[in-house]
């Protein structure tokens, strides 16, 4: 747990570091902010709710995350830091770990970031303050997803473009899962059961569960299996490609 | 103890390393000397774990770099080559962030810390970010955190690659200094180096250990070794000097290897100084200098890495 703190620290302050994390955040609010008010239509609606808000979340992550997430492995590879991170007393499930933590944590900071908007709601009307915690609470899973996603791909190359387009694709079909596009891909020849396994898989419909104010603990686990599976799947790239 | 038994690493149809054993005691600097592409760096990397060999194994200090992969990693102290760092660290902060990774702490983590910031002389960069830093300092700052643990052994992949002789010289005694008690093993293709810090050499080519010798036992494979070379004064027929050299029972060849200059070759096992001494006082030969010459270990190195005799790309 020490040796996980230990990379968490370093991979966040090189996050600011760089000007990544803030032309990050900065985006993300923006972007946020524009949806809700003018795609959303946050005010036209009358509602006292953050509905057309954490709406177009999914959408914004599709784009934003694997920009975050691109570094966290291939930047390692292409300078060599790589070698000298494998080659020092952490298993390669702490260093994964860490590094996760410390880009989720930049996510969710520039989610953490967007409390105006609550304020505002919440000056505006009497909203429903749980749903929108609620709300809250599964965008930040769905950001870690999109994040485990991107650690396994960005391990996988060392070339940042890739990493970022791979991320992207893939997660566009874990969001699209269960809807025409995607399930178009298997229905037809593949068996019900995996169909419907497929369609499980769906962010979209997890995320829209969760931010309707409807805890389901079947969603959490949903979240919480699918970054830890992404994880593992991350110490296992590495550790066949560790040298390439 | 380092021990490296029957190590092969193999990259497709490639075989990298071949067949690789040997074993380092305490105190021992092994020069591990190669062509590029020899299987230094592979033979490195599997060392310190960060490639899983073939087949074969590695113990450092008793612990298996495979099967107890984490304490053996405790026991190097490592230099990759090329001395890869994080690029948007300041100096600092990236040898505070190996302390913590090594597990220092308190006063023993200020005390190594300044060890090694003054012994390297880091003191005037620390707030600099890495990425801005001269070659010269960057492998500074790579020895920096491998030596950072006081580590018993230390594998550092090229040391002085790219550096000027001034640092060179700076960091060769380094190594004489932290040498003592510990196992170090360093990849160099500069040979000089072989002689200015190692106390044995191994010798790669193809990823096949062709030579396992200390520096003098190496240089002793030279035809050089044992050879003299005469410079002469005043008016003389080299031809003739090489034929009357030729009869001595000591030397097996004699070439004329400048205008006014013969040197003349040892046959194995003997030291033909004193006979060519009394030969040329005999025959009355004006010597302008009479010079022993010592083993060339460039020579050595070409003929084991080529497989051709020695001598034979000398022209």
């Amino acid at each position: 747990m020490r040796n996980v703190a230990i990379i968490f620290r370093r991979e966040l302050a090189s996050y600011f570091a760089t000007p990544l994390a803030l032309v990050f955040i900065v985006i993300f609010l923006v972007l946020a902010g524009a949806f809700a008010f003018y795609l959303g239509g946050f005010y036209e609606r009358s509602q006292a709710d953050l509905a057309p808000f954490f709406n177009f979340h999914p959408w914004l992550y599709l784009f934003l995350i694997p920009a975050l997430a691109m570094r966290l492995w291939a930047e390692e590879r292409k300078s060599g830091s790589i070698e000298l991170l494998m080659t020092l007393p952490v298993t390669p499930w702490q260093a994964v770990l860490g590094k996760f933590l410390a880009a989720w944590c930049v996510a969710g900071l520039a989610l953490a970031l967007t409390f105006p908007i609550w304020i505002t709601v919440n000056y505006l009307g009497e909203p429903d303050n749980g749903a929108i915690l609620a709300a809250y609470l599964g965008s930040v899973l769905m950001a870690g997803g999109f994040l485990a996603i991107g650690s396994c791909l960005s391990a996988a190359t060392r070339n940042q473009v890739v990493a970022f387009i791979l991320t992207a694709v893939v997660c566009f079909a874990f969001l699209l899962a269960g809807f025409p596009l995607v399930q178009s891909l298997v229905t037809g020849w593949a068996p019900q059961a995996l169909v419907d396994a497929v369609a499980s898989l769906s962010f979209l419909t997890h995320f829209s569960a969760i931010s309707k104010g409807v805890i389901d603990l079947r969603d959490l686990v949903f979240f919480a299996s699918l970054i830890a599976a992404w994880l593992a799947a991350t110490v296992i790239v590495l550790d066949m490609k560790k040298a390439d | 103890m380092l021990e490296i038994s029957r190590l092969t690493r193999r990259f497709g149809a490639l075989t990298a390393v071949d067949d690789i054993s040997f074993s380092v005691a305490p105190g021992e600097v092994l020069g591990f000397l190669g062509p590029n592409g020899a299987g230094k760096s592979t033979t490195m990397k599997m060392i310190t774990g960060f490639l899983a060999p073939t087949s074969g194994s590695v113990r450092v200090c008793g612990h298996d770099v495979e099967t107890d992969g984490l304490a053996a990693r405790r026991c190097i102290g490592y230099l990759p080559e090329g001395a890869p760092g994080y690029a948007e660290m300041t100096v600092r902060t990236f040898l505070e962030f190996i302390a913590d990774v090594r597990g220092l702490a308190g006063t023993e983590r200020r005390t190594r810390l300044d060890d090694v910031i003054a012994r390297l002389g880091l003191g005037g960069v620390l707030p600099q970010v890495i990425e801005t830093l001269s070659k010269g300092f960057r492998r500074r700052v790579g020895l920096a955190q491998a030596i950072l643990h006081d580590p018993p052994v230390l594998i550092l992949d090229e040391p002085t690659d790219g550096l000027d002789p001034n640092q060179k010289h700076e960091v060769r005694r380094l190594i004489r200094d932290v040498s003592k008690d510990k196992i170090i093993v360093i990849s160099t293709h500069i040979l000089e180096e072989v002689d200015a810090v190692c106390t044995r050499a191994i010798i790669v080519a193809g990823g096949r250990l062709l030579a396992d010798d200390t520096p003098r036992g190496l240089e002793a494979r030279s035809r050089w070794h044992g050879a003299v070379t005469l410079s002469l004064d005043g008016p003389v027929v080299l031809d003739t000097v090489r034929a009357r050299l030729l009869g001595l029972a000591e030397v097996a060849a004699a070439e004329t290897t400048g205008p006014k200059s013969v040197t003349a070759f040892a046959r194995a096992g003997t030291a033909p100084l004193p006979a060519i001494g009394a030969l040329a006082a005999r025959e009355g030969w004006k010597l302008a200098e009479l010079r022993p010459e010592s083993g060339r270990l460039d020579e050595v190195f070409r003929s084991i890495t080529t497989g051709r005799p020695m001598g034979a790309s000398d022209a």
